[in-house]
């Protein structure tokens, strides 16, 4: 009996419906990351929002990626930003770095150019002047790395 | 040594300027080897200091995941006339300093 194309397509489609399970943890921050944050946070609670991180979500070129942090603050001399620290997920070192800011800085933001070694997470969190902390994370993907290359 | 500064000449009082900053500077991470199997060892500058007449208005520690030639930007309040000084700390006892001066009407 030759195939009809619907039974052709019934079958192929029976076939492929394999469930395709993407394995990813909701929140994947290897603990580098978390004690590395812990570090500089003690055990204040994190809260999200805030923060604004300003990183291109594809980087054809880990060694030298721009990046700008800016937190929603009125910079007053009773409520401002005191510092921003950056973190990253699979760098060798999870420190990216500190930024320190006082009451006459006038605007909460910082920009600077960095390096990724893989695909990850970055991660900014921002300190208030009542300590309290505020964080935000982006996903970049890392085509070409840094950081570890060979050297010529 | 060579450094680039980016400070508004003039400002207004109360006018919220940007100051970008670059210096050049290799940044090796610690992290790479040779073809032959060696580390090449640390060399980056740690810490970034800028005061204004003399007080610290902006400070940065850095890490080796900050890239080669360090640049940085941020944001002063302009209150009166005066110098900025810049500052640059490293590995190996680098050091290395820079000055701008403003006039605020």
């Amino acid at each position: 009996m030759p195939t009809t194309r619907r039974q052709f397509l019934s079958l192929a489609g029976g076939v492929t419906v394999i469930p395709i399970v993407t394995l990813r943890p909701v929140a994947a921050t290897p603990a580098m990351l978390n004690s590395a944050i812990r570090n500089v946070v003690g055990e204040a609670p994190i809260r999200t929002g805030k923060v604004k991180l300003d990183i291109p979500p594809l980087v054809e070129n880990g060694n030298t990626v721009p990046m700008t942090v800016s937190v929603a603050s009125p910079m007053t001399a009773t409520e401002y930003v005191k510092s921003i620290h950056v973190f990253n997920e699979k760098n060798p070192q999870p420190n990216i770095g500190n930024f320190y800011f006082t009451a006459a800085s006038g605007r909460a933001q910082v920009s600077t150019r960095i390096r990724l070694a893989d695909t990850q997470r970055v991660v900014a969190i921002a300190r208030l002047a009542d300590d309290t902390f505020w964080q935000v994370a982006v996903d970049v993907v890392v085509t070409l790395a840094a950081c570890t290359e060979e050297m010529n | 040594m060579a450094a680039l500064i980016n400070v508004p000449a003039k400002a207004k009082r109360g006018d919220v300027i940007e100051i970008r900053t670059l210096t050049s500077h290799i940044m090796e991470t610690g992290f790479r080897h040779t073809m032959d199997g060696a580390l090449v060892p640390r060399d980056i500058i740690t810490s970034f200091t800028c005061r204004f007449n003399g007080t610290e208005i902006f400070r940065a520690d850095l890490f080796p995941a900050i890239a080669a030639n360090p640049y940085l930007s941020f944001f002063t309040v302009a209150k009166e006339s005066g110098k900025f000084e810049f500052e640059w700390i490293g590995d190996n006892g680098y050091s290395s300093t820079a000055s701008a001066s403003i006039a605020v009407e």
